[in-house]
């Protein structure tokens, strides 16, 4: 388990970025529910972090797929793959992160350059 | 409804026949493509696709496992619309019968007068155009490109970026003027002087110059510049030249109520080809960008299946992007009409702000660039306030 961050400091609406590799983002929804998934769309580099969050999907800020944070399933084109999911728990007010044991599903140009392991 | 017939493949026409299935349409589906090819995705061809980075397997728009119990024609090209019998009558002499029709021939590049036949001079909307210009660009040398859009100015950076001489001309005073206004067109279009791609603007073509191949470009101003390629990025036209005389409504493209109906019952328009009503202006658009294709078949199909009984909804503002040189461009709304734009994060010095533009006071559309997470928020927040009824009063 990975701590995040503390829940007061998420609201809902918002998500917070774990800088790992591949980096995990966690989404506070506005129905109050928390989830983690990968950052990265499956598509293109882009943080999903930075997406908009609408009910219990984020959609890509680049170019609009967008991805259900209850099972990673992405919903159109351009993106065609879903992102994985991650275990949340929350415990004394602190959000943490089980990462998934699953291979990750990377846009090529960073599938690529974690292969050849240079930032 | 026993058969709904797409015509048009790509994009608007696939997201047309999954919306179809996903709101239960179980009858026979046929969908109508010009090109050879199964419906792939169109943006990379101007960028990754362009520059090698992404291969054809890469634009794929279906996933692998998706099956649309649809009947594919491919390499079809739609020649003419029988409204008595609903026939879309095709070249290769076949026709498709149809009880609902969805109308998604998109739009063609447009060409520059005579320059037919003259070998480097290219136009990019289609793969095969992007396979053609791909072979030409691994070859260097100096490439024009004619025309500051976001079409040409994509393919100045990734040219730019395999290393050719590349120039830009422009005839209007500021490139991107017309989605952008002139004071943020001007702000995006120097990021080609950022790598020293020449811009030059104000002036127009004359004519190309070169026996079976092209080898300059002759501007109006007297200038010569020489060229091993040519890009002509001057804008697209609708393709429904085939819909003249069918007694569907044209008018700069396909005139489409608020939900994509046409003057034809059971017939729908979506994409490039279709100038839908907004009820929140007012007037009619014609939308030429990715998201709406994306998008809006699925208000157009609720229409086609409802008969028209189902409520459209109020239009999204429109989004686009473009990337160039490494910036990601961002755009949501309307410029015209606005009174102001004003830098509300970052500066256009760093090639990093958002910028607002205005109406009266209201937000109307904004622009950023390498902002993505603040032009989302904007984005949001304009959606919101473009459904809210009071807007429209503006």
């Amino acid at each position: 388990m990975i701590p995040a961050c503390r829940l007061a400091d998420l609201p809902r609406g918002e998500a917070f970025r774990l800088d790992i590799d591949p980096p995990i983002s966690v989404f506070h929804t506005d129905d109050g529910e928390v989830f983690a998934i990968d950052d990265t769309c499956t598509h293109q580099d882009a943080s999903l972090a930075d997406g908009w969050l609408e009910g219990p999907e984020v959609e890509c800020p680049l170019h609009a797929s967008k991805f259900d944070l209850r099972t990673g399933a992405v919903d159109a084109p351009p993106a065609k793959l879903p992102v994985r999911t991650h275990q949340v728990l929350i415990e004394d007010g602190v959000i943490y992160v089980q990462p998934s044991t699953d291979a990750p599903n990377l846009p090529p140009c960073v599938a690529s350059r974690l292969a050849g392991g240079a930032a | 409804m026993r058969t709904v017939a797409v015509v048009g493949a790509s994009l608007a026409g696939l997201s047309a026949a999954r919306s179809l299935r996903k709101r239960g349409y179980d009858g026979r589906l046929v969908v109508i493509g010009d090109e050879p090819h199964r419906p792939y995705d169109r943006p990379p061809l101007s960028k990754e696709f362009l520059a090698g980075g992404m291969g054809e397997a890469d634009l794929a728009l279906e996933t692998d496992d998706e099956d649309l119990q649809a009947e594919w024609l491919f390499g079809a090209r739609a020649t003419g619309l029988d409204r008595q019998t609903r026939t879309v009558r095709l070249a290769d002499g076949r026709s498709v019968r149809a009880d609902g029709i969805v109308i998604a021939t998109g739009a063609a590049a447009r060409a520059l007068p005579g320059t037919d036949g003259l070998a480097g001079v290219h136009t990019l909307r289609t793969l095969d155009d992007a396979r053609a210009l791909r072979d030409e660009l691994a070859l260097g040398g100096r490439l024009v490109v004619i025309g500051g859009g976001f079409i040409g100015a994509e393919v100045a950076s990734t040219a730019h970026g395999m290393g050719l001489d590349v120039t830009v001309v422009e005839a209007a005073p500021t490139p991107l003027a017309g989605p952008l206004g002139e004071t943020m067109g001007s702000v995006v279009s120097a990021l080609h002087a950022d790598h020293g791609v020449r811009l030059l603007c104000g002036v127009g073509v004359k004519g190309l110059s070169g026996e079976t191949r092209v080898d300059a470009v002759l501007l109006e101003d007297g200038r010569t510049l020489p060229a091993d390629l040519v890009v002509v990025g001057v804008g697209a036209r609708p393709c429904v030249d085939w819909l003249e005389g069918s007694g569907v409504a044209l008018e700069n493209g396909v005139k489409c109520g608020a939900d994509g109906r046409t003057s034809l019952a059971g017939v729908v328009a979506v994409g490039d080809c279709a100038n839908w009503y907004d009820p929140v202006a007012g007037i009619h658009r014609r939308v030429e960008h990715w998201t709406g294709a994306r998008e809006r078949p699925d208000a157009a199909v609720a229409a086609l299946l409802s008969g028209g009984a189902a409520e459209p909804g109020l239009p999204k503002p429109p989004y686009f992007w473009s990337d160039q040189y490494g910036v990601t461009i961002q755009f949501v709304g309307h410029s015209a009409g606005a009174d102001s734009v004003t830098v509300e994060e970052g500066s256009p010095d760093d090639r990093s702000f958002l910028a607002v533009y205005r109406r009266a006071g209201h937000p109307v559309a904004v622009l950023g660039m390498n902002q993505l997470r603040l032009f989302t928020r904007w984005r949001k927040q304009l959606a919101a306030a473009t459904t809210f009824p009071a807007m429209s009063a503006l």
